[in-house]
């Protein structure tokens, strides 16, 4: 028990950047991460919401900001570092989760709609990475959304495997080498079933809209049958990206913390 | 802020090493603690630095192959505090030798530890955590290994009893999901932890400092672990928090497996 800091889930002192923190499990993120202590950048291309994030987090007694955020654009990752850097203080905690999915059986999938997915999910990913990772120091933690369809397949969503798959493995890229080069960095990927947000939601519909479920709740019921604890709740990725963002985590780096109610048990 | 508080947790293998710091953790985050060993010197004094900090423990001495320990372990757990949401199944055993050194007495010796306890612990949880829990639901905690994972030339026993703890797990945790039990089961998988254990390990293969040196440079981050590093996962696993967590595998182990 020696050396065990008062309270290790605490985040006091850290800065966070949470792309896509508008909604979703990106603000419930942002907010857990904030009422754990981290001040916030949240960042996102929808300006309205995302304000509205930071004035809950305010409201709470939290710190925060918000910063507009297309993160396939480089330069606007260079500036989203600088602004957590220059507004906050510095920059310990990356969550990258801003991500896209697109429904569409292989056959039918538009090379274009795969290439967006394949831009937000995965190359802002790694731009997210090659930015922050320049001015992290030992301690700092990045998180990566990907998904269980980066574990596993289903139909009608190639572009979203492809994408969390990549995720996936470019985790364990980066853990190894920010390892390798001594910097004290940790990185590991979060891998949630389905969530109950706007995009699970639409996860749920586009099975109607494909023909392959009679309606919606047809579709749900399908998709609950597999998940035998039932959906998730955003704050239960939440409570994760709070544990692998603290100091608690100093010893996980490449693991995958698989949040699914047992729908990759089976 | 209890992170565990008003829980009731069991800890095999609770004396030292993972199992002490488990015992010592969940005790400081609220939970009344139940610490199992074989040995009851070692066993005592967590229990009276659990009390002397504040908390609440009893000690039994159980040995975990012995399906009749399980239910008197149950009982005991629920006579003393009331009921049972947290068991962390930690007792475990390595004894090196490879495929063709291995005994078969030695092959035995640990599966009975490290996969019929485990086993016998969840079979005998399980109805204890159905008929007590609350709100919060049950949580079953398996110690397996990085040696569940990957493989060593080595440890031919030791990667069998882990890798059979891992997919047990993931069996016993659709069980209860199936069921609509509110009881989660979820598997750890440590690297290289500085404990006794692993002490004694490089002991009876050479030198320990040596030993330690090969041991470090196999993680990524450079160094073994801390059993604070795996005693603060089972916190995470056996809290609330981390309620829509089932049949996973929580790997903490310096980027061993990432490479």
């Amino acid at each position: 028990m020696s050396n065990s800091p008062q309270n290790p889930f605490r985040l006091d002192g850290k800065v966070a950047l949470v792309s896509g923190g508008a909604r979703g499990i990106g603000a419930a993120v942002a907010e857990a991460l904030a009422a754990s202590g981290a001040a916030v950048l949240v960042t996102d291309v929808l300006d309205a919401v995302g304000e509205a994030t930071v004035a809950r987090i305010r409201a709470a007694g939290g710190k925060a900001e918000f910063f507009h955020h297309d993160v396939t654009v480089e330069a606007q990752w260079e500036q989203a570092v600088a602004a957590a850097v220059a507004k906050l203080g510095g920059l310990q905690v990356l969550v990258n989760n801003a991500g896209i999915e697109t429904a569409a059986l292989i056959t039918q999938c538009e090379v274009d709609d795969f290439k967006r997915v394949m831009e937000v999910n995965v190359t802002g990913v790694f731009l997210g990475m090659k930015h922050a990772l320049r001015v992290m120091k030992p301690g700092a933690s990045v998180i990566n959304l990907s998904s269980v369809a980066g574990i596993i397949g289903s139909t009608a969503h190639v572009a979203y495997h492809a994408s969390k798959g990549a995720v996936r493995l470019m985790t364990k890229a980066a853990a190894v080498e920010c390892a390798a080069l001594g910097t004290g960095i940790r990185v590991n990927s979060i891998h949630p079933g389905i969530v109950v947000t706007d995009m699970g939601t639409a996860f749920i519909q586009d099975f109607v809209k494909l023909g392959l479920a009679p309606d919606y709740a047809a579709a749900e019921a399908a998709i609950k049958a597999i998940h035998p604890m039932g959906f998730g709740e955003p704050s239960d990725i939440a409570n994760a990206v709070v544990y692998l963002a603290s100091d608690a985590t100093k010893w996980m780096n490449g693991s995958e913390l698989v949040i699914d109610g047992g729908l990759t048990a089976a | 802020m209890a992170r565990v508080s008003n829980k009731v947790a069991l800890v095999t293998g609770g004396a030292k090493g993972i199992g002490e710091a488990c015992a010592l953790l969940l005790a400081k985050e609220g939970a009344k603690l139940v610490v199992s060993d074989l040995d009851i010197a070692a066993g005592e004094k967590v229990v009276k630095a659990i009390k002397a900090a504040g908390g609440e423990a009893i000690f039994i001495q159980q040995d975990v192959t012995d399906e009749a320990s399980w239910p008197k372990a149950i009982a005991a757990t629920v006579e003393r505090f009331g009921a049972l949401h947290v068991l962390v199944n930690n007792a475990g055993i390595a004894i090196p030798g490879s495929a063709v050194d291995a005994t078969l007495a030695d092959w035995r010796k640990t599966m009975a530890v490290n996969l019929d306890a485990v086993f016998l612990g969840t079979k005998y949880a399980i109805p204890a955590m159905t008929g007590t829990v609350g709100s919060g639901g049950g949580s079953i905690i398996n110690i397996s290994s990085i040696e569940g994972i990957v493989a060593d030339p080595n440890l031919a026993a030791y990667n069998a009893s882990k890798g059979g703890v891992r997919i047990f797990t993931k069996s016993a945790a659709l069980h209860c999901a199936k069921n609509g039990l509110k009881i989660r089961v979820n598997s750890v998988h440590p690297g290289y932890i500085w404990t006794p254990m692993v002490e004694d390990f490089l002991n009876s293969i050479g030198d320990v400092s040596e030993g330690r040196a090969g041991l470090d440079s196999l993680h990524p981050i450079g160094h073994v672990g801390e059993v604070m590093d795996v005693a603060y996962g089972v916190l995470y696993l056996a809290s609330d928090e981390s309620k829509f967590v089932t049949g996973s595998e929580l790997v903490i182990d310096g980027g061993y497996t990432a490479q």
